[in-house]
């Protein structure tokens, strides 16, 4: 992956999955050990993968990090603390926000194929 | 330490053998005892992706795979099973499915001492689900027929409600073979412990005492 520096370029990948059934991985995570290192910290996070949805249109904002947000159908999809993007080897968009120590904390990932 | 017919260990994760259990596996190993080591996942929930990242989210649990199977070829595993759960989900697993599962790997692999995490005292999730269903597993076989089952734990309230560990295995014989099997799981230890090479490197004493000493508490069947 390497860091958003041009947000353009991910506004292009995300025009590119608009309009057509997309499968969604969306993240949130603490870590499974935030409250045993820090029994003070509340940890919470969310999971969906392979969520098939269709957006309208897309939008990344902010200045790093950043945030992406897709406008389905009934509703909306979003994430933000993005810092890292790369079209993989399968034409999928992955983004990820990863903390100061190289820890994943947000990813969203947009592909026209189921992930695995 | 015993000398076992078969030595079953079941993790969630890949490294979770690394740690705590993998100078008891070699040990096992250089006795001549068959082991058989089911990880229930790749550890697809992994965060350390590095900084700069080596990899992302899709990636990872295909690295972690080629983690796990160095790391069970460095300390001898030849059976190693990777079940095709999926990271940070096994609680929310069918328990009966899950547990019969289990019990089916136990009756083909006829082990007479397994090793998991203690359910409830295991911190994470996924390691508190593996336990519970392998508790769940044994208890379906007459007692009479039981393996021995040892678990590890280290929640912060462990040593307070179970007392200290029954079993410490010293297994500075077998150091360098648990090292090698930390190290084969680059992608996590580099970060977690950033420092643990320089301190193994040094002999650091609080690090040699942690790293040489494995400890296991048994389970006791109501």
């Amino acid at each position: 992956m390497e860091p958003i520096k041009n947000h353009l370029q991910v506004q292009e990948a995300i025009n590119r999955y608009a309009n057509q059934d997309v499968y969604i991985h969306l993240e949130t995570t603490n870590g499974a050990y935030a409250s045993h290192h820090d029994q003070t910290f509340f940890s919470a996070g969310a999971y969906i993968r392979n969520a098939l949805v269709r957006y309208e249109h897309g939008k990344i904002t902010g200045t790093d990090p950043y945030r992406v947000g897709l406008k389905i159908n009934l509703g909306w999809i979003y994430a933000e603390g993005l810092t890292h993007f790369e079209i993989d080897e399968e034409d999928r968009l992955l983004l990820a926000g990863h903390d100061n120590k190289g820890k994943l904390a947000v990813a969203l990932e947009i592909s026209t194929t189921p992930f695995e | 330490m015993e000398k076992e017919r078969h030595l079953l260990v079941v993790f969630p994760h890949p490294d979770d053998e690394a740690f705590g259990v993998s100078g008891t596996i070699a040990t096992h190993v250089q006795n001549g005892t068959p082991v058989t080591y089911a990880c229930l996942t790749l550890g697809e929930m992994g965060r350390n992706m590095g900084n700069p990242p080596f990899t992302n989210r899709e990636n990872l649990p295909k690295i972690r795979k080629e983690e796990l199977k160095a790391a069970a070829s460095a300390i001898g595993i030849q059976d190693l099973r990777m079940l095709g759960y999926r990271d940070k989900t096994v609680e929310f697993e069918d328990d009966e499915k899950l547990a019969n599962a289990m019990l089916s790997l136990i009756n083909e692999v006829n082990p007479s001492l397994v090793i998991t995490f203690y359910p409830g005292y295991s911190v994470h999730p996924d390691h508190d689900a593996t336990g519970a269903a392998v508790v769940r597993a044994i208890e379906k076989i007459p007692a009479a027929q039981r393996p021995k089952l040892h678990c590890v734990a280290f929640s912060n309230n462990c040593v307070e409600e179970l007392g200290e560990a029954d079993i410490v295995h010293n297994i500075t014989a077998v150091a360098d073979k648990k090292l090698a099997a930390i190290q084969a799981h680059r992608s996590q230890t580099e970060q977690m412990f950033g420092d643990v090479t320089e301190k193994l490197k040094n002999q650091d004493p609080q690090m040699m005492v942690w790293i040489n000493n494995e400890r296991f508490w048994t389970y006791k069947f109501e």
